[in-house]
């Protein structure tokens, strides 16, 4: 799993006799500590080497949708149990109070620049945003509505992969989120995936990687299988820029690489270039 | 069938030496085998084989993930677990069985997709999403057995079909009972207390909704009598072969799509 959030840690330095002490935080790629309020204002990119950190589901909605446009999807869905495992049920219960979200996905739909599109944002404080029943079933859910109102759709991706407290029905969610991508696009409609950190395991190996069109964040993970397990296995270093979105838009698997300040305007060209009516951004 | 053995005894007895693998399977199930190499953009790979044949006299395509016999020949097919082109020499051949209309047949038998540097260069979650989505409309029949292990997306990549069979000791799982120790637990040496509690037999599988049949072995396992298995394998194929072919596709499709689309377990 994937555990390098940024760390709020107190960082001390002394000035004069006096002891001042302000949060910062450490940048999980190149490790040098910012304050922790300069990276709020850069809406948690690293200012030093340019990585996008995570952003909940809330913040990316208020960031990209036009304001108090969002109208959620099936917010109240919750997982059971479907293969009865260990103090699964307790785990969410607590995960849903400290995040106050139901599962490790928002879906809904919301205007960008006045141009409708569903849209699925995955969040990874939920269980690393891994794929369970809710996931699979809010995702499949959206694009079939997509594709009965004919309108675009955009996921926001970051996984860990397939919920292993799920086990065989988590990875039946691949199955059952391409299948709805696919019909959404055998209807004619577009569909942008924007990779955001980190996009791995099953949601690469499924919805993620479908796109019409796919976007990645700079410097952000995206991979198949994670690089400790490759590394175990091949008992080799594997290069720094491994899996990392510049990695993957050389290797061919990347449309474009945008900034998270950029995101919002890139989007809306896009939907108004597939709009049916031409239309000024 | 045996009805009282454990997750983690079906998985040694799948691991046995001179459990079948595909090779023994083609010649007494099919006739007029024709293999197919390559996916016609980076080489081919030697985890999954293809080609066409005849069952019942029937063209079909069949589509199979390879374990090898020995060390020589699992260092060839590497231990079973495919790399992106493996999984787009499939598509290839399940593209062309649509257009020739003709059934595909997938045999699922591997640990998972191979993780590897090459892997994901060549964009390994890329090759599987295709292949899932891809088969989800596929306009011809798609029958998929697991014969042994089917682990994680790396099995799914084969495994979107109208029916899915498993052999009575064949397990199926969103990852290696390894793999879930050692992701879950951060303590692989605890695969046996994985297995157990994962819910990877065929039972579970059937009571999932994620298979529909399984196909008896004989007692002890398969690797006791090849001919019976592969009989019993061919009645199953030659009964569902003929049942969906006679379906009309669309509605094959939708029945398709349904298949996945109820698999989760949700309250609103």
């Amino acid at each position: 799993m994937f555990e390098d959030f940024f760390k709020v840690v107190k960082h001390r330095f002394n000035n004069g006799d006096e002891e001042e002490t302000f949060p910062t935080v450490k940048c999980p790629r190149c490790q040098s500590n910012i304050h922790a309020e300069r990276y709020e204002e850069l809406n948690k990119v690293c200012p030093n080497c340019n990585y996008h950190g995570r952003l909940t589901a809330r913040e990316r909605i208020a960031l990209t949708f036009d304001k108090d446009s969002f109208e959620e999807f099936d917010s109240g869905m919750i997982s059971c149990d479907p293969i009865s495992f260990p103090e699964y049920p307790e785990k969410q219960e607590k995960l849903r109070e400290a995040t106050g979200l139901n599962d490790a996905i928002v879906t809904g739909v919301g205007l960008i620049k006045g141009q409708k599109a569903v849209a699925g944002i995955m969040d990874s404080r939920y269980m690393m945003a891994s794929m369970g029943s809710v996931v699979g079933e809010k995702i499949a859910r959206a694009f079939e509505y997509a594709t009965e109102n004919n309108l675009p759709v955009i996921m926001f991706t970051a996984s860990g992969g397939a919920r292993m407290q799920e086990g065989i029905v988590s990875l039946m969610q691949m199955a059952k989120t391409s299948g709805a991508v696919k019909l959404h696009s055998d209807n004619g409609g577009l569909y942008i995936t924007v990779l955001t950190d980190p996009t791995t395991g099953g949601v690469t190996a499924s919805f993620a990687s479908l796109g019409d069109i796919i976007i990645a964040e700079p410097k952000i993970l995206i991979g198949f299988a994670g690089r400790r397990v490759i590394e175990s296995t091949m008992k080799q270093r594997l290069p720094e820029d491994f899996q990392l979105a510049e990695f993957m838009q050389e290797k061919g698997f990347v449309d474009m690489i945008v900034e998270r300040k950029k995101m919002r305007k890139t989007l809306a060209k896009i939907l108004s270039i597939h709009a049916p009516e031409e239309k000024e951004v | 069938m045996e009805n009282n053995k454990t997750a983690w005894e079906r998985l040694t007895l799948v691991h046995t030496k001179g459990r079948p693998t595909i090779r023994d399977y083609i010649p007494l199930i099919f006739t007029d085998f024709c293999e197919m190499h390559g996916d016609r953009l980076f080489g081919d790979d030697h985890a999954i084989i293809g080609g066409i044949a005849r069952l019942d006299g029937k063209p079909v395509t069949i589509i199979a993930q390879v374990k090898g016999r020995d060390l020589n020949e699992n260092k060839d097919c590497n231990f079973a677990m495919p790399l992106p082109e493996g999984y787009r020499k499939a598509l290839r051949l399940a593209k062309q069985a649509e257009k020739f209309h003709r059934p595909v047949i997938c045999f699922i038998d591997t640990p998972g997709a191979y993780a590897g540097m090459a892997a994901e260069e060549r964009g390994q979650g890329e090759a599987i999403a295709k292949n899932i989505a891809e088969f989800m409309t596929l306009r011809t029949p798609v029958i998929s057995i697991v014969l042994g292990e089917g682990g994680s997306g790396g099995a799914l990549a084969l495994g979107v079909c109208d029916e899915l069979a498993m052999l009575e000791n064949a397990q199926y799982s969103v990852v290696s009972p390894r793999g879930f120790a050692s992701i879950l637990w951060k303590d692989a040496s605890r695969e046996e207390e994985a297995c157990n509690i994962m819910q990877v037999t065929a039972d579970d599988m059937v009571r999932l909704g994620v298979a529909e049949t399984i196909i008896e072995e004989p007692l002890g396992g398969a690797h006791n009598d090849l001919d019976k298995i592969s009989e019993n394998i061919k009645e199953y194929l030659s009964l569902k072969i003929e049942e969906k072919c006679q379906k009309d596709i669309d509605e094959l499709l939708k029945a398709r799509y349904t298949k996945f689309r109820k698999i989760g377990e949700f309250t609103e």
